[in-house]
């Protein structure tokens, strides 16, 4: 596609052109710039640069080892919602569970896609390399990745599975199954994918990243894991709404006790919080009604690379977080010295410092 | 004789092909493939047994709280627990907003377009300001020749027969579904903290403790998709039918039905769910009689498996083995399930159907309000087939959503009476087994769960849509789907929109159907997980 100028400008028309009423066009802005970290200011920028436009952006969707988890999410968005998103704001050319098109018509469309190139490619799921454990149309799933990642402007992996592989990949990983990145590789194919980690995709995630590119034509700054700073910078322990009750030592024992309807830690009930990179406590799920740790459920961790197998013993508590013994320490034996000192927080503060990716392109407020 | 394979078959979760033979205008033979391959059972052994209700979750993106209820039933079953009533008032809540989630999504997203012309929706000619407005977004959509979604439909298609004001009200009700189905979800999330992937329902109860603040956005919350339902999905479905009623034949199958019961009761008696148990066959409609999970067998001798002996989940074998697509040996990765040597067709037709015939009064007066409605006091047969099954969804959609809000004024009385609790503590014992039995919105649903040394020694699903999309069995007798396409008119074999249709008309979901039984043996399990 080349011109990002054209597509960003294409994508503001986009909201005139389909007769979306301005406060909503200004909302969406406004919620999507407060997700990109964007000043206020931007806003009336990204209006006031309405132009003309001729095409939707086109979107390619492919599902390969799944369990359909992130299109379920990516229909359950609210700003925009999903009529908005995949009917006004992008084109959704192929995505196959919600497409009119079945079998040869279904077909001419991705083969379409393929000659007029230039799409954003979004896969879900993981990619079996095992022969004939994951195939569509008579194809290996993993030549089909090849075949519509060179086409592609930007290629996004949403979901755990097509990120790393997820589930379908722990050990022993009978079908063999990779993520997109790892996918790539094998098949020559070197291009940058972002990955947008958890077991589904946040939403909102996946339509700031979208924004993102289209208002200002780069694709967020990554760490190493090829994940969006900004949603997988922190830990979800760092801005967790139950982090005061960590800090006084109050700990939920048994779930649906008095401790849990008094919103005490969920630590001791095996919390990965303290080791799981997301911006869950921030953006949370479905229209931010809730969240895992809101609802009284651990985080299981499906944020992070290597997840589940990582994480394996979900209901286990976290080995070598040490408690602040402000009140009281997790076993009650006398307080611990020292600040809370994570194992993970440190790996991942390397891995982002020797990350590759993301230099030059800018952060959107700033730029 | 014309031979047409649909693959990509689209509007359904995960990856199945269909490949039909085509004689004098009619579907004279058909096969089912599942096409993906993940090996869910293989991964859960050795791993801590309460991990489990939260991986099997991945098994399906579109059902996952059932599986998830499905597997911490399992466990409540082997740990010998029992969530207190709150607790399973609350899962039941869960349940029910996925219900009421998948079969808003089902109708209008994934089947709607099968009977819709959205194209022909340009046509009409509407009074009301809000569809002239949905008709001009229509219009500029289509105009801009980015059709997305939409595009390289059947459009035209003689088939299609909605006269255009319908298919226009369709279409403005496809986008405020698309509402309507978030909103359900949303609800699912208020308790169970996200949709899709539940986070509160290991086996004890819940771990949400409800909130007045919960309580009070409940009550709105439901009321909202309540009234949606019945003033706009169940009226839809009423005036689209009288223009189908032709297909009421079509589709019918092998018309044996499973239902293990969903919805449970005070009493944990499955015959007592909202949706309760038993099992329908064709040579007694519509009797209904017992169903046991000792009665259930998985046959491989059509699928990428090795060994080819029917065999019980709780002693199945497993070796996957790659053959290649091969209609007269091995053709598709989903297993083959009988009852009693019965292919069983599973979802809301088969529970309807057993709560019907089982006197639930709701859906009694239901079904047979619907039934005289249409001309055929008395007659349930007619139900059997595509109309029937979309009836069937809508009328169970009704009845869970009408059902729910009492649920939340029970929580709210047993709060009262001092029985607030939602979750009882358990030992996980050194060795148990226990069985999971309950629905996903596309039909029965299984778990089989084997514990030893605390951890999983053998875990094994038996999903709806490997009942319904399984293969041949060892005797040949068809697969549910493949015998309903048996006899289909396809006008057009280019342009095969009676077999979506019919296809369509079961839900299937393909991510659930493949997986894997393991041999007692235990010989695929080599990995321990630290």
């Amino acid at each position: 596609m080349g011109d990002r100028e054209e597509i960003s400008k294409q994508f503001l028309k986009a909201f005139e052109f389909q007769g979306i009423r301005r406060r909503d066009f200004l909302k969406f802005c406004g919620a999507t710039a407060a997700l990109l970290g964007l000043s206020e200011s931007f806003i009336p920028k990204i209006a006031a640069a309405i132009e003309k436009a001729s095409k939707r952006p086109p979107v390619v969707w492919l599902n390969f080892a799944s369990d359909s988890g992130c299109t379920e999410a990516l229909i359950k968005a609210t700003y925009p919602n999903a009529a908005d998103l995949v009917l006004d704001i992008l084109s959704v050319d192929y995505n196959e569970t919600i497409m009119a098109a079945a079998g040869k018509q279904a077909e001419e469309i991705l083969q379409n896609s393929k000659k007029a190139g230039g799409y954003i490619l979004i896969v879900e799921g993981g990619i079996p390399t095992k022969k004939g454990h994951g195939m569509i149309a008579g194809k290996e799933m993993l030549d089909i990745l090849k075949e519509f990642s060179g086409p592609a402007a930007a290629i996004l992996a949403v979901g755990s599975c097509a990120t790393f592989g997820g589930v379908p990949s722990a050990k022993p990983n009978p079908s063999q199954i990779v993520g997109v990145t790892e996918a790539l590789k094998k098949v020559g194919v070197k291009k940058a994918v972002v990955n947008l980690d958890l077991c589904p995709i946040n939403v909102e995630y996946l339509v700031a990243v979208v924004v993102n590119y289209l208002l200002l034509g780069s694709l967020p700054e990554l760490d190493s894991f090829g994940r969006p700073k900004m949603f997988y910078g922190q830990t979800i322990h760092e801005n967790c709404e139950r982090r005061a009750n960590f800090d006084a030592g109050r700990f939920v024992e048994t779930f649906g006790s008095k401790e849990e309807a008094l919103g005490y830690c969920l630590y001791k009930m095996g919390c990965k919080g303290p080791m799981t990179y997301s911006a869950c406590p921030k953006v949370m799920y479905n229209d931010r009604i809730s969240w895992c740790v809101k609802s009284g459920g651990p985080c299981i961790g499906c944020a992070e690379h290597g997840w589940p197998d990582k994480f394996a013993g979900f209901y286990n508590r976290l080995p070598d977080v040490k408690l602040p013994g402000i009140q009281a320490t997790a076993d009650k034996i006398g307080a611990v010295a020292g600040a809370a000192a994570v194992v993970g927080i440190a790996a991942h503060a390397i891995a982002t410092k020797s990350s590759g990716r993301g230099k030059g392109e800018k952060e959107g407020g700033k730029k | 004789m014309a031979r047409i394979t649909i693959d990509p078959f689209t509007r359904i979760e995960g990856h199945l092909r269909i490949d039909v033979e085509i004689e004098g205008g009619k579907v004279k033979d058909a096969w089912t493939s599942g096409t993906l391959f993940r090996g869910f059972e293989i991964i859960l052994k050795g791993r801590d047994p309460r991990d489990a209700w939260h991986l099997t979750q991945r098994i399906c993106g579109v059902c996952p709280t059932s599986h998830g209820h499905t597997s911490s039933m399992s466990m409540d079953d082997a740990f010998k627990v029992r969530p207190p009533d709150n607790g399973r008032i609350i899962r039941n809540i869960v349940e029910g907003c996925q219900f009421v989630h998948s079969h808003i999504l089902w109708f209008y997203h994934l089947a709607a377009l099968d009977y819709v012309d959205v194209v022909a929706a340009l046509k009409a000619q509407p009074k009301e300001a809000s569809l002239k407005k949905v008709q001009a977004k229509l219009k500029a959509f289509v105009e801009s020749g980015q059709l997305g979604p939409f595009a390289n439909g059947y459009w035209g298609h003689p088939a299609y027969k909605l006269p255009p004001d319908l298919n226009l009200l369709a279409v403005a009700h496809y986008l405020e579904a698309l509402d309507m189905q978030a909103k359900a979800a949303q609800l699912s999330a208020l308790f169970g903290g996200r949709m899709p992937m539940t986070m509160t329902s290991p086996p004890g109860g819940s771990t949400h403790v409800p909130t007045v603040d919960d309580m009070a956005n409940y009550f709105f919350r439901i009321k909202e998709l309540q009234d949606w339902i019945n003033s706009v999905y169940v009226p839809d479905v009423l005036a689209i039918a009288p223009y189908y009623l032709n297909y009421a034949g079509v589709g019918k199958g092998h018309a044996n039905f499973l239902a293990w019961g969903v919805f449970e009761d005070a009493s944990f008696d499955p015959k007592k769910r909202l949706l309760p148990r038993g099992a329908i066959f064709a040579d007694s409609f519509p009797k209904v009689q017992e169903a046991k999970p000792e009665d259930v067998t998985e046959h491989t001798s059509r699928s990428w498996y090795k060994g080819d002996k029917p065999l019980n989940p709780d002693i199945g074998e497993t070796d996957p083995e790659y053959t290649g697509y091969d209609p007269d040996k091995k053709y598709t990765w989903a297993k083959a399930p009988r009852l009693k040597n019965k292919p069983m067709e599973v979802g809301a037709l088969a529970r309807m159907l057993v709560a019907y015939a089982s006197g639930q009064p709701t859906a009694k007066k239901l079904i047979d309000n619907t039934l005289a409605a249409i001309g055929h006091a008395g007659k349930p047969q007619v139900l059997l087939g595509v109309v029937g099954r979309i009836a069937a969804r809508a009328l169970e959609c009704k009845m869970v959503a009408d059902s729910m809000p009492q649920w939340g004024l029970d929580i709210v009385e047993n709060i009262k009476k001092g029985k607030a609790e939602v979750y009882t503590p358990y030992e996980i014992p050194d060795k148990a087994k226990g069985i999971g039995l309950w629905e996903a919105p596309r039909g029965a649903l299984g778990h089989w769960l084997d514990v030893e040394g605390k951890k999983i020694k053998n875990y094994q699903c038996v999903v709806p849509t490997t009942w319904n999309v399984c293969p041949r069995d060892d005797k040949g007798v068809r697969g549910p789907i493949e015998e309903a396409l048996v006899g289909t008119a396809v006008v057009n074999p280019e342009k095969p929109l009676e077999v979506l249709r019919v296809v369509h008309s079961f839900d299937p979901c393909l991510a659930c159907t493949v997986h894997v039984i393991h041999p007692e043996s235990n010989r695929i399990m080599e990995f321990k997980v630290s």
